[in-house]
């Protein structure tokens, strides 16, 4: 039991005077900030995108050799000493439930795969990477209490090319890169919670009010991320700072559940309304679409992923914004489509072989594009590399980069890397046939007839922008739009993940091992008690009874009184 | 004819009779070794004669003590003999199976010329250093000087001066020319065992620190509460400081807790760096508030927290501190709250409704939080946020204290005309250290021989428990590291004795929290013998019918020869 008692000072330190630090704990102070961002954006199917962005800068270096960082301020501590800890110079993680409908939707400002995605860039330092990254995935799945400690080397790749680092430093050794999904995970409240206590007004001020869980849940689609990256402090690069980013994304679907009518308001997404900023916040603001709607006011135009955009922007350090966010009735034209689309299926019958489709569509009218496509396959579905084929407009198209590696049989996945061009406005389809591997009776899942979950395939592409992109950073940019950085005004970088596929495998009957030892057992049992019997049994020599015609002749003859038969 | 098939029979009766027999024996000779050696678990060989020596425990602990006489304490004539070594043993029978031996070796010998140059400082704490300067005396130990009854070196009532290091002034007591050396001597002991047991373990100490052995009958409540309050040991401890900020809207807090940290809780660390290892590290909680709602109190307009109310301020702060993400020591918290402007000022008041001097409070083995005050730093016209400086000094002045206290630094007694020094910019004297020192081997000691023990019973008892090299060896390495911790606390060499006792601890922790040890824990027996009786039945009812048989003819044979023989 907790006893309480006071403790007195005693009276021997009293020399550290009290005014000579402040100049430093000032300084000090300013080192970090912390920025708040919402877009709402209504989507051409009548749901509401509210996309959430969290940014937390500290100029600090987790990697130093000499001095451990051990004093936080906005920067979460459980963070800060796991990047410490384990030498991470980028870490990425993502839950998402349900899947994001990009021919519906359009493309989202960070995108994620359904189910939880982490990749983690070491520092080259560290010698046993895949001792880190199994420590650290069960750490990180203590702190957002979900079972990341899933994650082993059965279901992790090191993608040669998919995957580069966000932030500053150019790392092109993928040894120190670890990219796994698991395509399974649910994300719910348990999952929010831990996020949203990372943030540095937690959900009492600011923004983060609007995250509530009941609301956050009865939605189409739920995705919330953490980003950590070194960044540059100012635009010259001469500091290096590092970037946490909280990004959630959340799709709601109002036209239905209000009643066919095209309208939305904070109160009905969220169930609540924003009453002050957070007070840590340098910058908080809700910038809301408005590009189909014009005659809203307090407009700012940005190109964010090669689309030129009107948002309207309410900044809530200003106490005059309030009041003013009030229900707004929406008018949809039709939305541009998605240059890049991917989508992909299982094809096949019966439980021994099957196929993989990954269909990729260009929907640009007239420019060719390059793609890199990242299948992770594990290591149950044998891939038979050799049936491997890439057609578009019915013609083969031979990539010019593949990196394959094969599976180890519980040990490692499948790794398919291509580099595919795509001829302007084509759909190319990339089939490869598996056959299914018979597990081991403990390698089930506790529900094996629901069918084994393989995670998305990747496709990251530059695409060709209809519109010039801003490469200017100097400028302020809103934080959805500088995630990651345009190098050139004619093409932005765009990720896409597949659906994840469910492929059933053969299942056995599990209460097998029992019967099989009841049968063997049997079999035994009884082979062996004729034996027993055949050996230990007494012999003895019988009289031979006569045969039935004897013994009938017999009868008929005592009645006669003719002398009987031998 | 009939002869020989009664022979016949009479064989094949045998032959049936030596078949069962055969077979019985070979399920017996071949069978059931078999079975028994195929299901076997591995079970590495334990020491656990060993072990079962550790289990009764017979500590001795040996100081050395020098008693050393300035010029003008004793007669020519007194000092003829020396020097002189006296060994003074004492024993303790805790419980049945714990014995304590204390062995007191006193040297006695007279001051050389340069320790008399020391005594002549002017002041006792210069007298200290220098004395310092000449010889630095072993860890454990304890050096007397004894000073004329007329010097003054120190003040008129002072009987004891207790330095920094590990050495005490000692006035002599009155003696007469004409005793004998042994006189004198007998005369000086009450002095100067009373100078020992504040500079060196007390028996209370000692017996507290055996409280994982033995029942907590004997001790008093004050070392009682004294070792509760300390958290257990541990190899490594994380302390984090929290500051509290309920209010970010009105309140700015800057702290510099680095600097603080560095100039007050470092030392100390680094003192404390033979006992474990230590990292420190802080973090600013905002909208954090404590679980009571403190009441308002008309007589001293301000808030007051009553000591009853503080064991329910813990829990809910405590799910937003977070654990350490990077490694599985105890946390040792020490939070500073500071109030919102509309529950300032707040006081704390203990049991007698007294306000604590210096709102703080402390949560045995859990850290301390404390109570401060900015209310009267800025107006009520002053602009929101206030950015307010916090006073380090005053703050870490009382962390350090509730720091001391966890840590297991006692607060010590003194008899009456005993001044003990402060202990300076290194927040632990010498021989406040070796106090820890000492109750620290001893707790590990008990605290490893009880882990190992009850372990080796655990093992003994469950025969299902595989226990496989890695666990056989780091039982071995505990037990042969508190053996060695046992001799060399025998021999007097503190340092090593608590070297060896973490090794220990480390070992026997590591060999009871292993996981293998649970792998076929739970494989219940009703299970196993389900699965085994499809075989196991069919076989052994012929088998035991058979020799039930055989055994009831030979003994209706043997009556039947016995009928016959009478």
């Amino acid at each position: 039991s907790r006893g309480a008692e006071g403790a007195a000072a005693p009276p021997v330190f009293t020399w550290l005077s009290d005014g000579t630090k402040d100049s430093e704990s000032f300084t000090a102070a300013a080192r970090d900030q912390f920025q708040e961002e919402l877009v709402i954006r209504p989507l051409h199917s009548g749901d509401i995108y509210a996309s959430f962005q969290f940014r937390t800068l500290w100029d600090t270096d987790f990697l130093q050799e000499r001095q451990k960082v051990s004093h936080y301020r906005l920067f979460p501590k459980s963070l800060g000493q796991v990047l410490s800890k384990f030498s991470v110079r980028e870490l990425h993680i993502s839950f998402t439930q349900g899947f994001w409908r990009t021919m519906q939707w359009g493309q989202p400002f960070i995108p994620s795969p359904p189910g939880a995605e982490l990749w983690v860039w070491f520092h080259d330092t560290v010698s046993d990477v895949d001792g880190n990254w199994k420590e650290l995935t069960n750490v990180l799945s203590g702190i957002f209490c979900a079972s990341l400690n899933f994650i082993d080397l059965t279901n992790t790749v090191q993608p040669s090319a998919s995957f580069k680092p966000l932030g500053l430093g150019n790392a092109t050794d993928h040894r120190f890169l670890r990219y796994a999904t698991l395509p399974r995970e649910i994300v719910c409240t348990e999952n929010l919670t831990p996020w949203k206590k990372l943030l540095p007004c937690g959900s009492k001020a600011g923004l983060s009010v609007l995250l509530k869980s009941e609301k956050l849940f009865h939605s189409s689609f739920h995705s919330q991320a953490v980003h950590i990256r070194p960044v540059c402090q100012d635009e010259q690069c001469t500091s290096k700072a590092w970037e946490l980013r909280q990004t959630l994304n959340v799709v709601f679907d109002l036209y239905t559940s209000g009643q066919g009518k095209k309208e939305w308001s904070l109160f009905k997404m969220f169930s609540r309304t924003l009453t002050e900023a957070c007070p840590l916040a340098t910058s908080s603001k809700v910038y809301v679409d408005i590009t189909d709607n014009p005659e809203v006011k307090l407009k700012q135009q940005t190109v964010v992923l090669g689309d030129r955009r009107t948002y309207s922007v309410f900044d809530l350090t200003r106490a005059e914004m309030f009041g003013q966010l009030r229900s707004l009735n929406l008018l949809l034209r039709d939305m541009l489509r998605p240059l890049l689309h991917a989508e992909r299926y299982v094809a096949g019958f019966g439980l021994q072989t099957g196929e993989i489709h990954t269909v990729i569509y260009n929907n640009h009218p007239y420019r060719a594009f390059p793609v890199l496509l990242m299948d992770s396959v594990p290591w149950y579905l044998q891939l038979y590399i050799h049936t491997l084929t890439v057609t578009s407009k019915s013609r083969d198209n031979k990539p010019s980069y593949i990196h394959y590696q094969p599976a180890k049989d519980r040990h490692r996945p499948h790794l398919l890397e291509m580099l595919i061009q795509l001829p302007p406005h084509s759909m190319t389809e990339v089939t490869v046939q598996f056959e299914r591997a018979l597990l081991k009776w403990t390698e089930y899942t506790p529900d094996p007839n629901h069918g084994f979950y393989v995670g998305s395939s990747v496709v990251s592409a530059l695409v060709p922008s209809m519109v010039a992109m801003n490469t200017n950073f100097t400028q302020d940019q809103p934080l959805f739009s500088s995630f990651v950085p345009v190098k050139e005004e004619s093409s932005y970088f765009v990720r896409v993940y597949t659906e994840p596929l469910l492929v059933n495998l053969p299942t056995p009957d599990f209460s097998m091992p029992y019967n099989v030892i009841c049968l063997t057992c049997t079999v035994v049992a009884v082979g062996y008690g004729s034996f027993y019997n055949l050996l230990t049994r007494t012999f003895q020599v019988d009289e031979p009874s006569l045969p039935l015609a004897k013994r009938l002749a017999n009868l008929i003859r005592r009645i006669r009184g003719v002398p009987l038969l031998a | 004819m009939l002869l020989k098939r009664t022979l016949f029979c009479v064989f094949e009766k045998q032959r049936g009779r030596y078949a069962a027999l055969a077979i019985a024996a070979v399920v017996i000779v071949v069978g059931i070794p078999l079975w028994w050696k195929t299901t076997e678990t591995y079970r590495a060989w334990l020491p656990f004669s060993e072990i079962s020596e550790l289990d009764s425990l017979q500590l001795q602990l040996s100081v050395d003590i020098e008693v050393v006489f300035s010029r003008g304490t004793l007669t020519p004539e007194q000092q003829k003999k020396f020097p002189l070594s006296h060994v003074n043993e004492k024993e303790h029978q805790v419980d049945a199976k714990t014995g304590l031996r204390y062995k007191y070796e006193t040297r006695y010998r007279t001051a050389t010329i340069m320790e008399e140059d020391a005594l002549n400082q002017p002041t006792a704490a210069e007298a200290d250093l220098s004395l310092h300067m000449l010889s630095e005396s072993s860890c454990g130990s304890v050096v007397v000087y004894v000073i004329p009854e007329t010097a003054a070196l120190l003040p008129e009532d002072v009987k004891v001066y207790v330095g920094q290091r590990r050495t005490a002034l000692l006035r002599s007591p009155p003696f007469k020319s004409s005793w004998s050396l042994k006189e004198v001597l007998s005369n000086l002991d009450v002095e100067v065992e009373q100078v020992v047991s504040t500079m060196s373990f007390s028996h209370q100490d000692i017996v507290a620190a055996l409280s994982d052995r033995v029942r907590m009958a004997k001790v008093t409540k004050e070392s009682m509460a004294d070792s509760m309050r300390a958290i257990k040991s541990s190899p490594g401890y994380e302390i984090t400081f929290s500051l509290l900020n309920p209010d970010p809207r009105s309140h700015s807090l800057h702290w510099d807790i680095e600097g603080a940290v560095q100039s007050c809780i470092q030392p100390l660390l680094n003192k404390l760096a033979p006992i474990a290892n230590f990292s420190v590290d802080s973090q600013i909680l905002y909208y954090a508030v404590l679980g009571v709602n403190p009441r308002f109190d008309n007589s001293v307009s301000a808030y007051t927290l009553s000591a009853d109310s503080l064991s329910h301020v813990i829990n809910p702060v405590e799910a937003r501190l977070g654990s350490n993400a990077a490694s599985s020591n105890p946390v040792l918290n020490f939070l500073l709250y500071v109030p919102d402007s509309h529950h300032s000022p707040l006081f704390i008041r203990d049991h007698s409704k007294r306000e604590v001097p210096s709102n703080a409070f402390h949560s045995p083995r859990w850290g301390g939080i404390m109570v401060y005050n900015v209310n009267e730093m800025y107006g009520p016209e002053a602009e929101r946020p206030v950015d307010i400086n916090i006073n380090m000094a005053k703050v870490m002045g009382v962390f350090l204290a509730q720091l001391r206290l966890m840590l297991g630094v006692q607060h010590t007694h003194p008899p009456t005309g005993f001044v003990l020094q402060s202990p300076g910019s290194a927040g632990l004297a010498d021989w406040e250290l070796d106090r820890l020192l000492w109750s620290r081997s001893v707790e590990n000691i008990a605290t490893a021989s009880t882990t190992i023990t009850s372990l080796a019973q655990l093992l003994d008892q469950i025969g299902n428990i595989v226990i496989n090299d890695n666990i056989a060896q780091q039982v071995s390495s505990a037990v042969t590291s508190l053996q060695s911790a046992v001799a060399e606390l025998e021999a007097g060499n503190l340092a090593f004795a608590l070297q060896y006792s973490r090794e220990a601890i480390l070992a026997s922790e590591r060999a009871f929290f292993d996981p293998s040890l649970l792998h076929l824990l739970y494989f219940p027996d009703d299970q196993k013998f389900a699965i085994y009786i499809p075989l196991f039945l069919p076989m052994c009812v012929p088998i035991v019918l058979s020799l039930l048989k055989i055994v009831s003819e030979a003994k209706k044979r043997r009556a039947d020869k016995q009928a016959k023989s009478d």
